[in-house]
């Protein structure tokens, strides 16, 4: 009897705590209609990089916590396939670990307004670590020509001259390399080879590619599988989010003189020293990104994945919503809890700014 | 008369219909699974070797070694799950206790059951960093069979451990089925045997396995098909390389169709995705020609298998 008495008062209590709450949102809301972001409502949809994934779920919680009228779905098809639903209109906007080509960019976006072209900001960019297992070695410093050679199978054993000329004082094992890369196509092999590619052409000749270009070393299937196999396995090095690098060694890249080791901080200074790709629109941040920097600040070796949407839509009120989310993603708070959730490098506080603008133009 | 007048009640009207609706219904869905994967295959067979992005192959020596992968890791596999299987049917069915049997039964049963990730799950962490070691040790002290030649792979995830997973997915499907095939057994074959002065083995080799022999070949042909198929278990265990390779146990592996499919599929686009589906067409034809192969088997086997005695 008592339970249900109690029950009842709490019933009571809580009806009326609600219809209080539904009357202060009526009266702020009557107060000041066009600011309350809890106006917002409607569904629309994403795809693209699986790199992306993770921090897009995190900002998706975030905003639809914010906004519970919202409801925002990404799918992690991969960089290609959301590039090519967001042209075709099948969704709002797109994930990529590469920006629009000039081909693509002729095409006809089916979402945008008639006429109109996209905007693409960088919103997700991560330090790539070279990560290895090798018993009593702790530290190591590799240069891209060395790195190069361990990958392509060049380089086979941990004492080599060229990797101890690197590491002086350091002991190196008589062990064979193992050299583990991605199995399945990905945006981490893209920058990876892209860095080998332009940093030593001479040793890494295959241009950027998503797929590792050689059959030699060992592969293993997605980041997680790549971790877990230079983890458990034998004098193996490898490649991943610095985020996702899970407690194992960290290798320093040579930059310039000196050798630095990944920091959220490094990729964030080389994304800000990067250049925008010329002959394009003002809204379309797509950024050339310099491997060959000098700067001891900044770790070149990084992988940017960039947001894409319409500058106009051809649906206002999806428009709207986007605006909404993608302003969302690039402001500080946003970054900050990407990085919080999966360890990216949150943008600097201008190039936040001036993807705020372009977001904050969109029709 | 009575023939040609039979009665015929509703309940004979909706099962007649029924089972010839399903009967339709498994052709229309294969046929529709074969029409698609040709339609779709027809634009790959045009792919200039930068489409197929596996450094200048073309199309054609794209699908050779990967057919060879695919074929390879069943047989592989194969190499240990029939023996023991058999091992393990013939002991539930006749050296077990009969409480122990039922037991035994559940538990490979169970085997089935389980997910085929986590199967890929138990082969990265737990299979491939212990069986390592002795993969260094069989380089070292058996190098000098081909097949065991290094440079040993330092994470163990090679072809070898793959046919093991493989192998133990399998062991159930075959050794359930063979178990059943043995227990058909007539007893008076069995007992035939023991009167004339057999042993156990000798009435096993004499009685059972001769009359499971078409029931066993299928069995293997049935595990075949899941060996043939499997993907998720490949895809997270193997090491792959698209390469034609007898080594057992280097970091360059022959990898399947079908982990190759699950593995490049998510961020391939335009004639990529062509090519992939064309690559399952293939995998279609192999399990058909193979499921084929083991009808002809059993057909010839069974006219003296003792089945039909």
């Amino acid at each position: 009897m008592n339970i249900t008495r109690s029950g009842r008062v709490a019933t009571i209590v809580a009806a009326s705590a609600i219809t209080a709450l539904a009357l202060a949102g009526c009266a702020s809301n009557e107060s000041n209609p066009t600011k309350s972001p809890s106006n917002l409502s409607g569904t629309f949809a994403g795809a693209g990089s699986s790199a992306q994934g993770s921090a897009q779920e995190a900002w998706i919680a975030a905003f639809q916590t914010d906004n519970p009228k919202v409801t925002i779905s990404y799918d992690p098809a991969g960089s290609g396939a959301g590039r090519e639903q967001f042209i075709a209109g099948g969704v709002a906007f797109a994930g990529s670990d590469s920006y629009l080509s000039d081909e693509e960019l002729a095409k006809t976006f089916a979402a945008c307004a008639p006429g109109t072209k996209p905007f693409e900001v960088p919103n997700y960019i991560s330090p790539i670590a070279v990560i290895f297992n090798v018993e009593g070695v702790t530290e190591l410093n590799l240069d891209a020509t060395v790195l190069a050679d361990i990958f392509s199978g060049k380089i086979t054993k941990w004492n080599d001259a060229a990797i101890a000329a690197l590491n002086s004082g350091v002991t190196l094992p008589d062990l064979a390399i193992t050299a583990v890369h991605r199995s399945d196509d990905s945006g981490t092999t893209k920058n990876f080879t892209d860095y080998l590619n332009k940093v030593a052409p001479d040793a890494w000749t295959n241009a950027a590619a998503g797929v590792f270009p050689f059959t030699s070393g060992e592969g293993a299937n997605g980041t997680s599988g790549l971790v877990d196999a230079v983890k458990n396995g034998k004098g193996t090095i490898g490649y991943a989010d610095l985020s996702k690098a899970g407690g194992l060694s960290v290798a320093k890249i040579k930059v310039g003189d000196t050798f630095v080791a990944p920091t959220e901080k490094g990729a964030s200074t080389a994304v800000a020293s990067a250049t925008v790709v010329e002959g394009r629109d003002a809204s379309d941040l797509a950024f050339k990104i310099d491997r060959n920097l000098t700067d001891p600040n900044a770790y070149p070796l990084i992988l940017v994945s960039y947001l894409i949407g319409c500058q106009q839509y051809a649906d206002p009120s999806i428009g709207e919503l986007v605006k909404a989310y993608a302003g969302y993603i690039v402001s500080e708070a946003g970054q900050a809890a990407g990085a919080a959730a999966v360890g990216l490098a949150p943008l600097t506080a201008e190039l936040s700014k001036q993807a705020s603008d372009i977001i904050a133009a969109i029709k | 008369m009575s023939a040609t007048n039979a009665v015929v009640r509703r309940g004979d009207r909706v099962f007649s219909g029924f089972a010839y609706g399903s009967g339709i219904a498994i052709l229309v869905v294969l046929a529709a699974v074969a029409v698609f994967l040709i339609a779709q295959s027809l634009p790959a067979v045009t792919a200039t070797p930068s489409q197929v992005n596996q450094g200048g192959m073309s199309f054609w020596e794209y699908l050779l070694p990967l057919t060879f992968g695919t074929i390879w890791a069943a047989a592989l596999s194969l190499i240990f799950a029939v023996p023991l299987s058999l091992g393990i049917a013939l002991f539930i069915s006749h050296y077990a206790p009969r409480r122990l049997a039922g037991v035994l039964g559940n538990v490979v049963d169970l085997l089935a059951a389980v997910p085929s990730v986590v199967y890929g799950l138990w082969g990265i962490t737990v299979l491939a960093p212990s069986i390592q070691p002795i993969y260094e040790w069989m380089t070292v002290n058996l190098g000098w069979i081909p097949f065991f030649s290094g440079p040993v792979s330092g994470t163990g995830r090679t072809i070898l451990t793959v046919a093991i997973v493989l192998a133990v997915m399998i062991i159930p499907i075959i050794s359930a089925l063979c178990r059943e095939v043995f227990l058909q057994t007539p007893r008076l074959n069995e007992e035939a045997a023991l009167a004339l002065g057999a042993t156990k083995w000798e009435m096993v080799r004499m009685a059972v396995l001769p009359f499971g022999r078409a029931g066993i070949v299928s069995a293997v042909m049935l595990g075949l098909g899941r060996a043939l198929g499997e993907t998720m278990a490949v895809a997270m265990v193997l090491s792959p390389s698209v390469i034609i390779s007898f080594f057992l146990l280097r970091s360059e592996n022959p990898t399947t169709i079908a982990a190759n499919i699950a593995l490049n599929f998510p961020e391939a686009h335009d004639i990529g995705v062509n090519i992939l589906i064309a690559t399952g067409l293939l995998l279609f034809i192999i399990t058909l020609v193979i499921n084929g192969i083991a009808r002809l088997i059993i057909s010839k086997r069974a006219a003296f298998s003792g089945a039909n005695s």
